[in-house]
């Protein structure tokens, strides 16, 4: 919901197609292709007529940009496929292509750090579109590790399937936050939040992880900010 | 046990193992520190280098066939035999053949990860054939009774301490010496063997096919030793090491120390053209190529998987990926360990047997954005999924679970459903549940995003 006041804060109409589900992603990783597609089928169905869509995980658009080809090749739905491509935005991807990263003006507090997630940072290459947003936040001090940046481990099913190395991958990116004094880190996809969130609620880890909407919701609405 | 239960065994065991995890983080803290300043400081352009390389490789894996016979018609023509060997039991029996011919009682070896993928060592060994591994690395986990960790470091995961033991040990050394002394007591240990041996066996990390050469670098010296002082050099490559011209090392060479160690160049590069010419007053007297396709064909004819024979074995995957980073070497159970392994490896062995190494991954891409011959890894880990999938392996439970899923998922109001008795039961069954299990599930939010927006609306 975070996202959705963001935008409209922006004056866009924002819409939610109740009928929607999933765009088949965990399927399709796993290497079941006809499971994804028939839930991609309805992906296409409830956004078909959409003017533009945005989403808070690039994850998702990933899927719907990269893999739907695949996953719809030699299948009469390709061309609406096709047609998504051009249409499904990242959350700061959006913001950054439609120029409205000036008017954002927001305030926090403390050591923050942020965690990009893979898909958004490999398969969409969206590396400055996130910080163009957050560095819009003010009152916080950037901290970022120096090492390279890592997966956190999530991976889908990877995490179901192979759970002891999904946490200890979960364990050493946390560590590189913590040994940078963040105490709040900040993500892009909800597959990194959840999986972060609980490895450091299992360590006790007193750190707080928030959603990059969440966090710059929170900071757009920050008392401090001057209107 | 399967390989798939030795894999969740050995992963598991390594991933709550805190020493090895620090050990490792270390050194691909230190590796990735050196190799981003290499990259920076030699390459003008890397990102174009590497655009190129990758064409290049690509380019000669289009004309592999044209190329090997050409390499092989000029070093011929300078009194080397070139063996064609179709599986790793030909690679032996070649090699069991020149053993018989020149009466081989001692065998040295430079590194090469060809002959691990052909088991060479236990096979001489069980002739009673005496092997000395002469690198350093592949010395120590010969001592230790291992398999190389890493296809470029293979002692990576032991620490100094643990050498000294091991060499205390096995070779009698001070159990307090440094690295220096660790150094000269396996050189004094391996210095004899390259006389004495009748037979130095190494690979190739290229192979030139306008000058008819076998390239070799190494940091240490031994290869070249290896390959110099016995009578006979064996040298067994995969078919995939071939670059066209002499001129494409330029490029080569640093590409591949600086993705492998995040060297300038290597401290010894050896061009090696033939046996010992007519003027020439050293060098060993025979020489034969075993060029080993094990496998390598059928990737080769695979329209998605081709582009893995580019690969030159720089190690840079290995060092980037998290979960190698997690399990370490040994726990892939396989030649080649890392992403390129684990999209290999079920083709050059079976999928049936290596297709969970491609499940084993969060598919983040670290690997593909590393490699230097732009070789999509983690996208032909995807692909081997799909083929496990096709194959009929996924298992009665995923192939169960994944109809369900798509069976809810296809359908919103079963979605809410089933979001609606997850919310009803999850107090009863988090109860349930063991406390680790309980950590790791997350609770339903108390409203969907779906019920909220339904509340904003009204």
């Amino acid at each position: 919901m975070d996202m959705v006041e963001v935008l409209e804060r922006l004056n866009y109409q924002v819409t939610y197609n109740p009928a929607q589900t999933c765009c088949g992603q965990p399927a399709f990783n796993a290497g079941h292709r006809e499971e994804a597609h028939s839930v991609a089928s309805c992906f296409l169905e409830a956004f078909k007529e959409a003017e533009c869509i945005v989403c808070p995980s690039g994850s998702c658009v990933a899927m719907v940009r990269k893999f739907f080809p695949q996953v719809f090749q030699s299948s009469k739905e390709l061309e609406i496929a096709k047609s998504l491509e051009s249409k499904v935005f990242e959350f700061t991807e959006f913001l950054v292509r439609e120029g409205k990263v000036n008017e954002l003006s927001g305030q926090a507090e403390g050591k923050v750090a942020f965690h990009n997630s893979c898909h958004a940072m490999r398969e969409l290459r969206l590396i400055d579109e996130p910080w163009a947003v957050l560095r819009k936040i003010e009152g916080c001090q950037w901290v970022q590790p120096e090492v390279e940046p890592t997966c956190c481990g999530f991976g889908g099913l990877f995490s179901v399937k192979f759970s002891p190395i999904s946490q200890t991958m979960a364990k050493t990116r946390l560590e590189q936050f913590v040994d940078c004094g963040a105490d709040t880190l900040v993500t892009n996809d909800p597959g990194c939040l959840q999986q972060l969130k609980t490895e450091a609620s299992s360590k006790s880890l007193g750190i707080d992880i928030l959603h990059l909407s969440q966090f710059l919701n929170r900071a757009l609405n920050h008392p401090g900010v001057r209107s | 046990m399967s390989q798939l239960q030795s894999f969740l065994d050995n992963s598991e065991n390594k991933a709550l193992d805190e020493i090895h995890r620090k050990k490792i983080i270390k050194a691909v803290t230190s590796y990735d520190q050196t190799v981003i300043g290499m990259k920076s400081e030699q390459f003008k352009d890397w990102a174009h280098s590497r655009e190129v390389a990758g064409k290049i490789k690509q380019a000669t894996l289009d004309r592999l066939p044209d190329y090997l016979e050409e390499f092989e018609s000029k070093i011929q023509a300078r009194g080397a035999q070139v063996l064609w060997a179709e599986d790793a039991q030909a690679a032996r029996s070649f090699i069991d053949e020149i053993i018989a011919r020149h009466k081989v009682k001692q065998v040295v070896k430079s590194k090469s990860m060809t002959t691990e993928e052909i088991d060479l060592n236990e096979h001489l060994e069980e002739q009673d054939i005496e092997v000395f591994e002469s690198d350093l690395g592949e010395l120590i986990v010969q001592l230790a009774g291992e398999k190389p960790y890493h296809i470029v470091t293979p002692a990576m995961h032991k620490s100094k301490e643990e050498i000294a033991e091991l060499f205390n040990e096995k070779l009698n050394s001070d159990p307090d010496s440094t690295a220096e002394e660790l150094t000269m007591t396996a050189r004094a240990f391996l210095r004899n063997a390259y006389v004495t041996s009748q037979i130095g066996i190494t690979g190739a990390n290229f192979l030139i096919a306008d000058e008819g050469a076998v390239v070799m670098i190494e940091n240490e010296g031994n290869g070249r030793l290896s390959m110099a002082c016995p009578p006979v050099h064996v040298v067994v490559a995969g078919i995939e090491k071939m670059l066209p011209r002499l001129r494409d090392l330029p490029l080569f060479l640093p590409l591949l120390s600086t993705s492998g160690t995040g060297q300038e160049v290597t401290c010894y590069n050896s061009i090696i053209k033939g046996p010992k010419g007519e003027e020439e007053v050293d060098g060993p007297e025979h020489m034969y190529v075993i060029l080993l396709d094990n496998g390598r064909s059928e990737l080769f004819q695979d329209e998605e998987f081709q582009q893995a024979l580019r690969c030159i074995r720089c190690g840079a995957c290995l060092n980037a990926c998290p979960v190698y980073r997690t399990i370490g070497g040994h726990s892939y159970d396989t030649t080649y360990q890392g992403p390129i392994g684990s999209v290999i490896t079920p083709h050059l062995r079976d999928l049936a047997s290596f297709g969970h190494l491609a499940q084993a991954s969060s598919l983040c891409g670290a690997c593909t954005d590393v490699c230097p011959v732009k070789i999509d890894l983690h996208h032909l880990l995807l692909e081997n999924r799909w083929r496990s999938k096709k194959a009929g392996l996924s298992g009665i439970k995923w192939e169960l679970i994944l109809k369900i899923w798509a069976w809810v998922f296809k359908s919103r109001s079963r979605l809410n459903g089933m979001s609606k008795f997850i919310q009803l039961t999850q107090g009863l069954v988090r109860m349930l549940m063991p406390k680790s299990l309980r950590e790791k599930v997350p609770r339903r939010a108390k409203k969907s995003f779906g019920e909220l927006w339904k509340e904003r609306q009204q």
